[in-house]
């Protein structure tokens, strides 16, 4: 059986360049058909942010990228709940269905993946 | 134990050194290295254009005497290492460059390896990451 990772991706998504190479390693499994979930965490929360505006900044949309994860079988797609409070988007709407997680859930998820890898 | 070893940091931050600390421990306990996957900003180990003062830790060299000396399949995300200016002769010809960086030991190859290399591996370790 297939070796998992978890991606944990906790770069803000407009902060140079991190946040859409730890996209790329995501992509890459699914193009391998190897099983990844990916948790969002500390500014990697902002990533799942809707309405946003890239081309202000010159930047490619991210979340086009986000979008075409399930068609690559990403589907397993997490949010640490805390981290979106911590920054005042507790009640927010997300622009991708990602499963909201407290501390002990992520502790779980670490454990049911054989590798972390983080970015 | 078999080992993916990552490293995402440039040659002048400390983790970069401490990567290669580690690996040559790891190596010296009797572990295996599957593999050393160069991501991120790690990219730029791999140039063999770096230039260090005499009285300064080369690093960079380390890393590649390291890598050849034990023959370690050392990969280097072509994307990331293609949008730092790090380039094979085949790249460098493909986009009109004049010069290939990539120093001995090294290949480009796509993100694909790096899940190769955690397929075949029992751990991962990764360093630099924010």
């Amino acid at each position: 059986m297939a070796k998992s990772v978890l991606l944990i991706s906790r770069q803000a998504p407009w902060a140079g360049i991190a946040a859409a190479e730890a996209l790329d390693i995501a992509l890459a499994a699914g193009a391998f058909d190897l099983p990844l979930s990916i948790l969002f965490m500390d500014d990697g929360v902002l990533q799942l942010l809707d309405q946003q505006q890239p081309l202000a900044l010159e930047q490619k949309d991210l979340s086009a990228n986000l979008q075409a994860l399930p068609m690559f079988g990403i589907e397993q797609l997490y949010v640490a709940q805390h981290c979106l409070t911590e920054r005042g988007l507790a009640e927010s709407p997300l622009a991708i269905a990602a499963e909201r997680l407290d501390d002990q859930q992520i502790q779980q998820l670490i454990r049911a993946h054989d590798y972390v890898v983080t970015l | 134990m078999k080992f993916v070893i990552s490293v995402l940091s440039p040659s002048t931050a400390p983790s970069t050194r401490r990567a290669l600390r580690f690996a040559q421990a790891a190596l010296a306990a009797g572990h295996e290295i599957v593999r050393v996957f160069f991501y991120q900003d790690g990219v730029l180990s791999a140039s063999n254009n770096i230039v260090v003062a005499q009285d300064q830790q080369n690093i960079t060299q380390q890393w590649q005497t390291f890598i050849t000396e034990n023959q370690l399949d050392a990969v280097v995300c072509i994307a990331a290492a293609l949008r730092r200016g790090v380039l094979d002769q085949t790249e460098a010809q493909r986009y009109g460059r004049e010069a290939a960086n990539l120093a001995e030991g090294y290949q480009l190859s796509g993100l694909g390896q790096l899940h190769d290399g955690l397929q075949q591996a029992e751990r991962f370790i990764s360093f630099g990451g924010e």
